[in-house]
């Protein structure tokens, strides 16, 4: 049985008159990997964030767990609690260190207890080989260290479903590989990953689903063999020939 | 020499009103540029809060935004002697005739100016932060108070401290209009001495050192802080990026901050 957590539907946002998002209807059940590709400008970012209600969506409803989050009766900050985010700028706090970074957010948020929040903390810190490290700063870090402390906050806050915007995009090539392994690690564990993304490897290998958008519209929404062996719309064929070579 | 003589008979016969005044300079100077700086943070979080959904909210934040601005213009619109003379004769006047306490007034004078500059000096601290880090306390869940209370305002008062330090530099200069309302502060009681030994010019020689040895402390000393604040400006990582296991260590350089 699949257990709905999140649904789009009919979501749309328009940046005065660029329409950004058309018409997006998407389910996303618990446990699900899903990689979503497309070109610059697609509006993969975008549909993230209005998740994270970063943006306000123009029309359209986002249901967690059957709940309409733009409802009255729901706590955003609650909430995003439970939908955590990981950027490609990786926005750690500047004035905290590491370990601060994943403790603050329960602390204030979550209200627990500043012993257990650092010990959930440390958990995870070490959970993504980032032990030596808690107690540098932001500025002191390397872009793949600093999204695997990202990482680790998000974690901190024992969220149901993480969101990871272009999370490799800003990084060297050599340390795409760290960020890539510990998201690799963590889709093992049963939680609901959705995952913007250009690496192609991750997307096929990784993902239980795989999304393509394009100008604003999910195309495709399969499982990664399909798409990668076998895509359907032509937009998407000439997509992935450009983004994967000639094979 | 005649200068250098009725100086020290100033200094002699005169030095405990010259404390007092250095006192009172220091006292409204300080407590005016705090308070300010907390009226400024306060106005900075208000100015910030994201816009309402309610059209009532919104009426609400149209009206507030206004009433700041207005804030803002006017006091930095209007020369601080001006403020004081209106606020110090205006309470009188609605009062009866009653004047409020003099040192109070002071601080409560140059509180108020102080914060229209502050507000100033906090928003442009606001903006320069970088959007993301909004965007990851929101991601977290944080409110907007929340956000500003434990990501924002801590880097925006790094940042702004030296502005800030100007804002305690000028003020300490500043006060001295006070004594249009009879403030005893440093220049109302060197208009005292001068009265009573007659000697103009070497009355105010003596307080302008005071102002300006006042002045060069203060600003040595908040240098020393936003240098401690700002930390090094270049620090060498050691240790591997790609093994996690490696050792972090932070080798500081020495260099000046900016």
């Amino acid at each position: 049985m699949s257990d709905k957590i999140l649904e789009l539907s009919h979501l749309a946002k328009k940046f005065g008159e660029n329409e950004v998002l058309k018409d997006i209807n998407l389910t996303v059940n618990r446990g699900e990997v899903i990689s979503i590709i497309g070109s610059s400008g697609s509006g993969k970012s975008t549909m993230l964030r209005c998740i994270n209600l970063l943006e306000e969506p123009t029309d359209g409803k986002i249901y967690f767990k059957g709940q309409d989050i733009q409802s009255k009766e729901c706590k955003i900050t609650e909430y995003r609690s439970k939908v955590g985010m990981v950027f490609q700028s990786f926005n750690l706090f500047n004035n905290m260190t590491a370990l601060e970074n994943c403790i603050r957010p329960q602390v204030t948020v979550l209200k627990r207890k500043r012993a257990d929040a650092e010990k959930i903390a440390r958990e995870f810190i070490e959970k993504v080989g980032m032990s030596a490290y808690v107690n540098a700063r932001p500025s002191q870090l390397s872009g793949g260290q600093k999204q695997r402390i990202a990482i680790a906050r998000a974690l901190s806050m024992n969220p149901e479903v993480i969101l990871f915007d272009e999370p490799t995009s800003a990084l060297d090539p050599e340390m795409v590989g760290e960020v890539l392994a510990v998201m690799r690690d963590l889709s093992t564990t049963g939680l609901t990953m959705m995952v913007v993304t250009h690496e192609m490897q991750f997307a096929r290998e990784v993902s239980t689903r795989v999304v393509f958008m394009d100008s604003g519209v999910i195309l495709e929404d399969t499982v990664p063999e399909e798409i990668f062996t076998n895509p359907k719309e032509a937009r998407t064929r000439e997509f992935l020939t450009r983004i994967l070579g000639t094979n | 020499m005649q200068f250098f003589k009725n100086v020290w008979e100033t200094l002699v016969t005169y030095h405990s009103l010259l404390l007092e005044g250095l006192g009172y300079t220091m006292l409204i100077a300080l407590t005016g540029t705090i308070i300010g700086l907390i009226i400024g943070i306060i106005m900075g979080i208000i100015r910030t809060i994201p816009r309402a959904k309610t059209g009532f909210g919104r009426v609400v934040q149209k009206v507030g935004n206004f009433i700041i601005s207005a804030y803002v213009e006017i006091f930095r619109g209007t020369p601080m002697m001006v403020q004081a003379m209106v606020i110090f004769w205006g309470y009188a006047f609605i009062a009866g005739g009653n004047t409020l306490p003099l040192v109070p007034a002071g601080i409560f004078i140059v509180s108020i100016n102080t914060g229209a500059y502050m507000t100033e000096i906090v928003r442009g601290g606001i903006i320069s932060i970088d959007k993301g880090q909004f965007e990851g306390a929101h991601a977290v869940g944080m409110t907007h108070f929340q956000t500003m209370f434990h990501v924002i305002i801590p880097q925006v008062m790094r940042n702004i401290l030296p502005s800030v330090s100007n804002e305690f530099v000028i003020n300490i200069k500043d006060t001295s209009v006070l004594n249009v309302i009879g403030v005893m502060e440093l220049f109302y009681q060197a208009e005292k001495i001068q009265s009573m030994n007659l000697q103009i010019f070497e009355t105010y020689v003596i307080i302008c050192v005071i102002y300006f040895i006042m002045t060069f402390a203060v600003t040595r000393i908040l240098r020393f802080f936003e240098k401690k604040l700002s930390g090094k400006k270049n620090y060498v990582i050691c240790g591997s990026q790609s093994d996690p296991a490696a050792e972090i260590r932070v080798m500081e350089d020495e260099g000046d901050v900016r």
